[in-house]
């Protein structure tokens, strides 16, 4: 009863559809009416396969893709998607996987949620993730960028904290701009080398975090309680939408 | 040997190495001989026709090697029988056809055909004889068939030598025939094969030919069926005896002979070693080669002194006990060993060399008879064993020139300091002075040196001192006697010294190699592990013998692994990894200068424990440019058997350790486990209430009570993850699964990581962050150090009332740096502060915080991990701190801006 309801609601008008590939009955059972009761449509898959397949058929606007599957580990199921699809990807993941989940968004997945999660905080990462893809689509550059206390002229390069000018150097700057490319989503390491440094230098991961910290001291108010540059460690950072 | 005690009752001791005899043949395949005298007899014939028999009773049968010489009625009964493929060896460009012994072992027939027991294998192969092939198969628990002439038995060979007059160098070992199972004599009259022969039935007739004018001679036929006959009767002999011995019939046995033989390096020493050998066959007595080193053997040619080695393997080969002993004096220390085994009689070679020495020098063979008292010596055909190596020292080494020159200038010395104290001297004091001169050469120099400063000082004072002057003409008969006294000094005082040098020298060699074994041993008491003794074997093998080795042990999965010493340059290959293993699978050596696998450069000796082989010795004798004497090996079976030991005891150490630890880990899993099981209900316990309580009384429950159970549900489950959480990395860093991968990290990152995770907890709180001023990098796994961030700043706010500050600081001193998390709570109990970072341990009192009770035990796993340590006080005015250190070694990387970086501008 419960199962079909929101699908017909969904009918009716139609919300974004999510893809969940989820082998864990127990999440899939809690997550259905959950979202449903948000206003998204969504369809389930049990394995790998079975979600690339449901993938092709439906073209979802976004993916919940669990990293321990049992037929193809969700790295895969990553890698098969880009093959031939952007829709965004959110890879569910448990404590201990940081490894495969770097790798997951290395390959192109969106963010990431370490289980257990509330489901709030699930929401959060969907609508930003959507919001991407729609100012993707929209096209335009975004030539202004706010957040909190911070402002940046995308156009003339220039940063403020307060309405006061900051200086940055080149590498600040790109680094600032390619997290705000993302806004919202974590970045990781080797996306944010590749970006600001170039191919070379992918593994020099400590270049990122000292410039990370000239950076935190140039537009934080307190370095050590970053409130724009959050540190995911193990996996990159995140500059926060808000 | 008394087999027979006073009780009537056979010998224990012959019982048991019956029994043990018996063990060796269980699991063991059985040896089946047709023995013959001469080729041609039927051997082949009779074999094949055995095996027709037992394949008609279902026995596996498979020829792996028969030489039918094209003989057609032989031919004729191989039919039907499978035949194993040769191996095809490469010989110098020649295909050579082999047995295939690997593939022998892998068909495992029920009975194998191997024929000419005797064959030499071509080089390369993996024994260098047949009879060793044939052993492994017996060894791999299959039944052999095989055949084998008189001529080739080891102990015979030079009887059918002095015989035929035909060398024969295809031999094979008397052990190998005695310990066969069954021994089947093919006999055939010398007439009927003769008339054999020249039908064609035997060789090929222009070979037939050759064949009777060489060695098919009657005569030769006549006595080599002789020898045939009678070895076979010794054997029967041999076996009545031991039946009789088994059914414990009584029977008087001589008492115990013992026989020792002793060896030089004349090649008729290997004559001597096969008369003894006969001699204690027919006693049934053991006995002992001895090859005495006295310090002239050192000096020997290499050629001579390998000669002695040889000799003493053959005597080993044929089941004596090969002895070295370094001596002075060879009859001393052929006594002293006598005397020392119980030796009954001693056998020595016949003198072959001039009599006059024997007055000079005196002979061995009278020294040994005057002291040999009860023990017989006989004398027989070989050489003699006067003091092999002083005979011949004197082409080695050459003196060298500059000794002679020495001489020489010493004579002149002698003969400018005569001259110029003349008028003060009488003659005889002149003679003084030269006999000085002499003695100081004598003295310094080798005997050449001395002879030579003796014949130039008779000379220079002939001719300077004795009337008349400047003449070799000497009128007083008188000075004759000078001369000749001051020749014989020299000559004395030369050979005198020479032999203290030599001794001198022997006791040198003596006392290294017993230092050496000594340093050896002393330092397998030091070490503990496996892999430092073999290092330190490895370590003294290299220094004493000047000869790279290497100790291989085997691993958990059966492969050898190197273990110690220079294992790139003895056991690189894996072909010589083959021979190791072999020597570890067999227990015997094997590789250069053995019978088995002798293609490689090195020699590997098994380290033989008490049960099995522990590992295996490897040394690069093929490399070294001189062979091993006989003492150098005999020390090197001592090493080997040292550090056999050392390794096994260091092996049942690990062992032992490695139970203790199971044990441990077990004990710790099930205080664990129980621990665990009463976490988990607590929280499910709650979880369940309270949702069946909202499932069944929903509806009723005002919506305060219903939030308050929806709370309680969700802090129980949050409580539930953290708990697993915490087990996980506690299982993790402690099973090693979790390493520290260290990175250079700014700490005020970590913290602003884990404080930013605990945000929503740490809402109505004061928290200050004193960090040194420039940017921190420490060598540290991010990951980890959160993890203790965030469990000591929990334990903080959970053991706190809320709203007390917490307080987080860090300094460098040194090369350790030390962060602390401080409270301003109650403070931790006295007596409590290592407690609290045990599993499972709570702080009486402290009252439910809904702590998991190991986030501080993972806390200090995870600093211990990278090197440092935790601990907890209370702090002056209340609450307690938290510290703990991590090492800050080497430099972080320097950071420089890419050139990209460089050129461009930003504001």
């Amino acid at each position: 009863m419960t199962d079909r309801k929101p699908a017909d609601a969904a009918a009716a008008t139609p919300g974004p559809l999510i893809l969940l590939i989820e082998d864990e009955a127990a999440l899939r059972r809690y997550l259905r009416p959950s979202l449903a009761a948000q206003g998204y449509r969504l369809i389930e898959a049990e394995g790998g396969m079975e979600g690339i397949g449901l993938a092709k058929q439906h073209v979802p606007d976004l993916v919940l893709l669990d990293l321990g599957l049992p037929d193809l580990d969700g790295l895969e199921v990553t890698r098969r998607l880009r093959e031939w699809s952007r829709v965004p990807i959110i890879v569910l993941s448990a404590r201990g996987q940081e490894r495969d989940k770097v790798d997951a968004l290395d390959a192109g997945a969106d963010d990431y949620l370490t289980k257990p999660f509330g489901f709030g905080e699930l929401l959060a990462r969907i609508r930003v993730a959507m919001r991407h893809v729609a100012a993707v689509e929209a096209g335009g550059r975004v030539t202004e960028f706010s957040c909190g206390p911070l402002r940046v002229d995308l156009g003339a390069r220039r940063t403020f904290i307060d309405g006061q000018v900051v200086h940055l150097t080149a590498i600040e700057y790109r680094l600032l701009a390619t997290l705000i490319e993302h806004a919202g989503k974590v970045v990781t390491h080797r996306q944010l080398l590749q970006a600001v440094w170039g191919p070379g230098h992918a593994e020099q991961a400590h270049y990122l975090r000292v410039y990370m910290a000239h950076l935190r001291r140039k537009l934080e108010a307190d370095p050590t309680r970053p409130r724009i540059f959050r540190t995911e460690i193990g996996v990159g950072y995140r500059l926060i939408w808000s | 040997m008394t087999t027979q005690r006073s009780d009537g009752r056979p010998d224990p001791d012959a019982l048991l190495a019956r029994a043990e005899a018996e063990e060796a043949e269980r699991g063991h395949g059985r040896l089946r001989v047709f023995f013959g005298a001469a080729p041609g007899v039927g051997k082949t014939y009779a074999m094949l026709e055995a095996a027709r028999v037992r394949r008609r009773e279902g026995i596996d049968v498979v020829s792996g090697w028969i030489e039918t010489h094209g003989r057609a009625e032989t031919e004729a009964l191989t039919e039907g029988l499978e035949r194993l493929p040769p191996r095809e060896v490469d010989y110098r460009g020649v295909r050579l056809r082999e047995f295939d012994l690997e593939a022998a072992i892998a068909r495992r027939p029920g009975l194998l055909l191997v024929d000419e027991l005797a064959h030499t294998n071509s080089p390369g192969s993996k024994h260098a004889k047949r009879w060793q092939d044939v052993e492994e198969v017996l060894e791999a628990g299959i039944d052999v068939y095989t055949t084998l002439n008189v001529q080739h038995l080891e102990s015979l060979n030079d009887v059918v030598a002095q015989i035929t007059t035909v060398a024969v160098r295809e031999t094979v070992p008397d052990s190998v025939f005695e310990k066969a199972h069954e021994v089947e004599l093919v006999d055939l009259t010398p007439d009927d094969l003769l008339q054999r022969l020249r039908e064609g039935k035997v060789y090929v007739p222009a070979e037939a030919e050759r064949a009777i004018d060489r060695f098919f001679r009657k005569g030769n036929l006549i006595a080599l069926r002789e020898m045939a006959l009678q070895r076979t009767a010794e054997r029967v002999d041999a076996q009545m005896a031991r039946w009789k011995q088994e059914q414990g019939i009584a029977q008087p046995w001589p008492t115990r002979e013992r026989i020792l033989v002793a060896l030089g390096p004349a090649p008729q020493s290997a004559d001597l070693v096969r008369a003894a050998y006969r001699m204690a066959a027919r006693l049934h007595a053991p006995w002992i080669a001895l090859s005495v080193e006295t310090p002239a053997f050192h000096r020997l040619p290499v050629r001579d002194r390998e000669m002695v080695a040889a000799h003493l393997t053959l005597a080993e080969r044929l089941g004596a006990e090969a002895a070295v002993m370094a001596a002075e004096d060879v009859s001393q220390a052929v006594l002293d060993l006598a005397r020392q085994r119980n030796v009954t009689r001693i056998l020595v070679g016949k003198p072959t060399h001039p009599r006059w020495r024997d007055r000079i020098q005196g002979s061995l063979v009278e020294r040994l008879v005057r002291g040999s008292g009860p023990i017989d010596v006989l004398v027989t055909t070989g050489e003699p064993e006067e003091t092999p190596a002083a005979a011949r020292a004197a082409p080695t080494p050459p003196t060298p020139l500059r000794e002679y020159l020495w001489a020489g200038a010493v004579v002149l010395a002698s003969t400018a300091l005569c001259a110029s104290v003349r008028p003060l001297l009488e003659m005889v004091d002149e003679a003084m002075l030269y006999l000085l001169g002499v003695l100081f050469v004598a003295s310094r120099f080798s005997r050449g040196p001395a002879i030579v400063a003796s014949l130039l000082s008779v000379a220079a004072f002939d001719f300077f001192f004795v009337p008349p002057f400047l003449t070799f003409t000497v009128t007083d008969t008188r000075y004759l006697l000078t001369f000749g006294v001051m020749l014989a000094t020299g000559l004395v005082v030369s050979s005198l010294t020479v032999r203290i040098r030599q001794q001198a020298e022997a006791a040198r060699d003596r006392e290294r190699r017993t230092a050496t074994l000594y340093a050896m041993t002393r330092s397998f008491a030091f070490w503990r592990g496996v892999s430092e003794i073999a290092e330190a074997a490895a370590r003294h093998v290299e220094l004493l013998f000047e000869i790279d080795a290497v100790v291989l042990i085997p691993d958990a999965d059966g492969g050898l692994v190197v273990r110690g010493g220079s294992g790139e340059k003895v056991a690189a290959s894996e072909r010589e990894l083959s021979v190791a293993r072999w020597v570890l699978a067999h227990g015997r050596a094997a590789g250069y200068g053995t019978d088995t696998l002798p293609g490689t450069e090195a020699l590997f000796l098994p380290l033989a424990g008490g049960k099995a082989p522990v590992g295996v010795l490897g040394v690069a004798v093929g490399r070294r440019g001189a062979p091993l004497t006989p003492s150098q090996t005999q020390l090197l079976d001592v090493f080997a058997s040292h550090t056999a030991l050392a390794l096994e005891r260091a092996l049942l150490t690990e062992e032992a350790e490695r139970a203790h630890l199971t044990v441990e880990t077990e004990r710790l899993r099930n205080a664990l486990l129980s621990a665990i099981s009463h976490d988990l209900r607590t929280p499910v316990a709650a979880v369940m209430g309270s949702v069946t309580s909202l499932l069944d009384e929903g509806a009723g429950l005002d919506e305060e009570s219903r939030r308050d159970l929806l709370e309680t549900i969700r802090d129980e489950a949050d409580r539930l993850s953290r708990l697993l959480a915490d087990v996980l990395d506690l299982t993790r860093i402690e099973s090693g699964a979790l390493t520290a991968r260290k990175e250079w990290f700014p700490l005020e990152e970590v913290v602003g990581a884990s404080l930013a995770r605990l945000e929503e907890r740490l809402e109505g709180r004061e928290t200050k962050v004193d960090l040194p001023g420039p940017l921190l990098l420490v060598p540290l796994d991010a990951v980890l150090v959160e993890q203790v961030f965030v469990n000591l700043i929990e334990n903080a706010i959970k053991y706190t009332p809320p709203g007390s500050p917490i307080e987080i600081g860090a300094e460098v001193a040194g090369d350790v740096l030390t962060v602390e998390v401080a409270d301003r709570g109650a403070g931790i109990p006295a007596g409590d502060e290592e407690k609290i970072f045990e599993k499972f341990y709570r702080v009486l009192g402290a009252g439910d915080a809904g702590g998991t009770g190991l986030g501080l035990a993972v806390c200090r796993a995870i600093v211990k991990a990278h090197g440092g340590r935790i601990w907890a006080e209370n702090r002056a005015g209340g609450g307690a701190v938290f510290r703990f250190t991590l090492p800050v070694e080497g430099v972080p990387p320097a950071i420089e801006d890419t050139p990209a970086a460089a050129g461009e501008a930003a504001t």
